[in-house]
């Protein structure tokens, strides 16, 4: 049972984005929800981790108290290396990132817009700390970059917006968000919804878009394909 | 015979000049030659450049080096680290200047450096304010920005074990930013948990040659960054 009866929770968000990355994919998820993706890797599948700092092959954390100071993750969180993993140094690291050789990085985001732009390092306050680390390489290089958010800010705020008013991490990168109310791809034509989390209802999802949002496209009924 | 053991942290650092640039390995605490840097504070020099992706936390290490308001100018890529007290507040008061850079392109231009490029395009912060009065560039219908390769006066590192001749291998992910530093500084010292004969590393697994290397400090039980913190150890 889920706390929140409308919508999805963030582990039920993190399971929906597993649901949608392939067999073999080599992945990086960033801090927070995506960091829960990988309790939910759908049976049959095997998805190697990357972690900018170093390793591919990232396994889950230790138990608590254990683990040690030099396996880490990017978020400098004490991990374990899976049997079959690789460690490389920083350069190595990120020609997997800028080169495109990763398949897919799920981040967080501050804002997204409809033509895919992404915020998420910074708001840009005078008195802020700005820190960048590896999100603009992840969102320069990497094949396919998905966002999972909450829907709206703790204020109720969008975060599906027309333009991002936040500093930009990168122009037009973002393939589909997943929220605790939708699944919306970002397309030619701007947002586009693909599903409705479980009790929600369209006109919810766009009232709390900040942008115009088109509609799902219905599934084609599927022949049968002759070979 | 070559023989690049040098017999004390303070006689790796014994050369830095005031307003040198330094290359400090490590991400987060993994990979932080925290006795270096201890013997760095000791030594006195000021007015450094000091390039590592992070600035440390709590009051050792890199931390207490920014604490000891020896450096002026931080280039590095995510400032922000739990513990992280002292950075923020040195600042805010224009004491310490920093660059920030995205981790990727910190990295390349690091090996950059070491590998003599005195510059590179990149895709990666196109569109941000990161990327604003730099050079930009069209390739083949997409946009990216020059920047610059980065080399220093000295790097220390820290690896797990190395060799009288400066080969070194690292342990897992502490390896991350030594390498290219190493290659990118002038003068690089490593500080290892073991000092081994010659041949008793594998040729085939060496991660950093010995040519990138110049000095090798044995520093048998290397503290850890976040041990110290949470002894509410301050350094000196």
């Amino acid at each position: 049972m889920s706390s929140n009866p409308v919508g999805w929770s963030r582990e039920e968000m993190a399971g929906r984005v597993a649901l949608d990355i392939p067999d073999g994919s080599y992945v990086n998820l960033g801090i927070g929800i995506p960091e829960l993706i990988a309790r939910y890797v759908p049976e049959g599948r095997e998805f190697i981790y990357h972690t900018e700092n170093g390793l591919l092959g990232m396994g889950p954390s230790p138990e608590e108290g254990g683990g040690e100071p030099e396996l880490i993750n990017a978020g400098k969180k004490r991990v374990t290396a899976l049997p079959g993993a690789a460690y490389f140094h920083h350069a190595d690291s990120f020609v997997m990132i800028r080169g495109g050789h990763l398949d897919l990085c799920v981040l967080g985001a501050l804002q997204v817009a409809a033509n895919g732009d992404l915020a998420n390092w910074s708001v840009g306050g005078p008195d802020a700390i700005p820190a960048v680390g590896g999100a603009m390489d992840l969102v320069a290089g990497v094949k396919a970059i998905y966002v999972v958010t909450q829907h709206v800010t703790k204020k109720g705020d969008p975060k599906l917006v027309e333009a991002c008013s936040f500093p930009l991490t990168g122009r037009g990168i973002v393939n589909r968000v997943y929220t605790d109310l939708a699944v919306i791809d970002v397309t030619e034509e701007g947002f586009r919804l693909v599903e409705l989390a479980p009790g929600v209802e369209e006109a919810e999802v766009r009232e709390k878009t900040g942008a115009p949002l088109l509609p799902r496209l219905d599934p084609q009924p599927q022949a049968q394909p002759s070979r | 015979m070559i023989d690049k053991q040098v017999a004390s942290c303070a006689e790796a650092v014994a050369d830095v000049f005031d307003g040198a640039t330094v290359m400090i390995g490590g991400f987060g605490e993994a990979g932080s030659p925290i006795e270096l840097i201890h013997a760095l504070i000791d030594q006195g020099a000021k007015d450094l450049t000091v390039v590592n992706n992070n600035t440390g936390s709590g009051e050792v290490g890199l931390a207490a080096l920014i604490k000891a308001e020896r450096v002026s100018l931080m280039i590095c890529s995510y400032p922000r680290t739990t513990n992280s007290t002292v950075f923020p507040e040195l600042y805010r008061s224009g004491k310490t200047r920093l660059e920030l850079v995205p981790q990727g392109t910190l990295a390349e231009r690091i090996r950059a450096g070491g590998a003599g490029i005195p510059g590179f395009y990149t895709p990666t912060s196109v569109g941000t304010p990161l990327a604003e009065g730099k050079e930009h560039r069209e390739f083949e219908g997409r946009e990216y920005v020059l920047e610059r390769g980065l080399r220093a006066d000295f790097a220390f590192i820290k690896g797990r074990a190395a060799d009288r001749y400066g080969n070194v291998v690292f342990n897992k992910t502490a390896r991350n930013f030594a390498p290219i530093m190493a290659t990118a500084g002038k003068r690089t010292f490593v500080q290892v948990a073991e000092v081994v004969e010659a041949g008793a590393l594998d040729p085939e697994a060496i991660v950093t040659p010995g040519i990138f290397v110049q000095g090798v400090v044995h520093v048998p039980e290397p503290a850890h960054e976040s041990e110290l913190v949470a002894r509410g150890v301050s350094y000196p």
